[in-house]
């Protein structure tokens, strides 16, 4: 069978590929929009840029989100790393099978219940809730992606190397650190970034778990969202899109390099 | 080599703990606060446990539990619709997400390898930009005033009004969720031998008959994969409906939302998260028991 195209594969692909990012698109082109009309095209400005780094409320929130973010994705890829090795390694352990329950679950359990959860949690524990609820709830959802990323180079890896090193008299803990960390490497430097991702662009799970003071950026735009369109938000948006995108471009620009080397 | 298994365990140890703290554990918390009354206290419920009453304090604390929360729920009718919309909004969704997704998954498969990488870094990269922000650019193309209908004005056609109706909360989960569809369709369908299409046009089978008797059946795993890393959590979805589909739709997520920040009826709060639980418990663990299953292949 041939391996080409059809019309209908092209078509496929250009309405889906199209449907995904016109809005985005969209959205960074009128963020550069003079009017403040979402649809009257009133020629090039970046006024909203200037306006938006004047906005003190919206600089607060991007650095309470991005402080959160740092601690939580650590938090996660840290306890996230324990869990993949004792799902990949550890074989029938008890209590497995809730284990693993509790690894899948909260990627596909509505957030709301989720916060919710939390929050009952906070007040039943007399803890005022704020930054540290927030960056500790993040932790908890985000460390369950990062096993599963972490898992997935982790089963792939050849456990053999690293058994060498322990016949050779090297201890167990050693040769995790001198020989399988560097090898997952860049499972989890993946798994952080995708923790970190999650915890920037977090609304539901935030807004039940934050305090006075804690406002995070998602919150802080959804709230503007809500009111009405605001072209700063237009604003805060393209940069957003534009750190993820470069981020995500350099890395993938890095390993096609690294491939086409090997 | 038994006992270097059996420590490899203790790895488990700290993410369990932290995971039996603040996921498992909140669960309990959620069904004993659904059990409750509403009070107009801080913590806005009551009976409160009190742990220093003892065994006496205990029993005075389960006897004033009830089920009236519950009762209250299924009397109210606003509750049952909410109940059966999101089943509605989440199944149709699903199945509007396969007809575009598969299609989709399929030609990125077909493609050279390194169009295939460009196009899996370009399926992966809105999975990573904000829903939030997604959800938003939306908003400004379906708005009365928007550019959709700009568009439309412009070749002559009449305005639609799409924001704040059933049609936007639709393009908003299937915006919102199409790569969650695409990705694991596309993990089963690049990873398929190909010569096993050839075998059947040698067979006679024309294109489409070979498509539908051996592609389409041994991508069943990642059909029921995608559907459920959708569906799942389209029941419970929040920001959709609440942001496109206006005041008058219901769904759970936004009725928990409601009750608990608008309201401040805790126990509601509490019995829908737990109503929506139960009838969530079933697709996710058949979605673990199939990762599971990956997992053990992939090993």
């Amino acid at each position: 069978m041939k391996r080409g195209l059809t019309t209908f594969n092209i078509a496929s692909l250009v309405i889906g590929f199209g449907f995904l990012y016109l809005p985005i698109v969209l959205l960074v082109i009128y963020s550069f929009n003079a009017s403040r009309l979402v649809t009257v095209w009133g020629g090039f400005s970046t006024k909203w840029y200037a306006s938006l780094f004047r906005n003190e409320q919206l600089l607060d929130a991007i650095w309470v989100t991005f402080r959160i973010g740092l601690i939580s994705a650590t938090i996660a890829t840290v306890l996230g790393t324990f869990a993949a090795v004792a799902l990949v390694r550890a074989g029938r352990f008890r209590g497995r099978t809730l284990f693993s329950g509790m690894i899948f679950a909260p990627l596909v359990m509505p957030e709301v219940i989720l916060g919710l959860s939390l929050l009952l949690l906070f007040v039943s524990l007399g803890l005022p809730r704020g930054f540290w609820t927030v960056t500790v709830s993040h932790a908890t959802v985000t460390m369950c992606y990062a096993a599963v990323v972490i898992q997935a180079r982790l089963s792939a890896f050849d456990r053999q190397l690293e058994e060498a090193a322990q016949d050779l008299g090297c201890p167990p803990i050693k040769a995790f650190f001198a020989i399988t960390l560097p090898n997952i490497a860049p499972a989890v430097a993946a798994a952080w970034m995708l923790a970190f991702t999650l915890s920037l662009d977090d609304l539901v799970i935030a807004s039940f778990t934050s305090g006075p003071g804690s406002t995070t950026l998602p919150m802080r735009i959804y709230s503007q969202v809500r009111l009405g369109v605001s072209p700063e938000i237009n604003a805060v948006s393209t940069l957003l899109i534009g750190l993820v995108a470069t981020g995500v471009i350099a890395v993938y620009l890095f390993q096609m390099r690294k491939r086409r080397e090997a | 080599m038994k006992a270097r298994r059996d420590r490899t365990g203790l790895a488990a140890l700290a993410p369990f703990l932290w995971l039996g703290l603040f996921f498992l554990f909140p669960f309990l918390l959620v069904a004993k606060l659904s059990l409750s009354d509403t009070a107009l206290a801080i913590p806005p419920y009551t009976p409160r446990l009190d742990w220093s009453g003892g065994i006496a304090g205990l029993k005075t604390f389960f006897a004033a539990l009830d089920f009236e929360t519950y009762a209250r729920l299924t009397s109210d009718r606003l509750y049952i619709v909410a109940y059966l919309s999101s089943l509605k909004f989440a199944a149709i969704s699903t199945g509007i997400l396969l007809l575009i997704g598969y299609p989709l998954a399929y030609a990125m498969a077909r493609c050279a390898p390194a169009a295939r990488q460009a196009l899996l870094m370009a399926m992966i990269l809105p999975f990573w930009t904000s829903f939030l922000i997604r959800v938003y650019a939306l908003i400004g193309i379906l708005k009365p005033e928007g550019l959709l209908n700009t568009a439309l004005r412009a070749v002559g056609l009449g305005p639609l009004n799409i924001l704040n109706t059933e049609t936007a909360i639709y393009i908003g989960l299937v915006y919102a969720y199409l790569p969650f569809m695409v990705l694991p369709l596309y993990a089963v369908l690049e990873r398929q031998q190909h010569d096993l299409l050839e075998a059947a046009a040698d067979l006679g089978c024309t294109p489409f008959e070979a498509f539908w008797r051996v592609t389409f059946p041994l991508s069943l795993p990642g059909v029921a994969a995608g559907a459920l890393l959708c569906f799942i959590p389209m029941v419970g979805e929040f920001v959709i409906p609440d942001l496109l589909g206006g005041s008058s739709t219901l769904m759970l997520g936004k009725t928990i939302w409601t009750e608990f920040f608008a309201n401040r009826d805790w126990p509601a709060a509490s019995a829908v998260a737990i109503v929506l639980l139960f009838t969530l418990v079933v697709p996710i663990v058949l979605y673990q028991r199939q990762q599971a299953k990956l997992m053990e292949a992939g090993r």
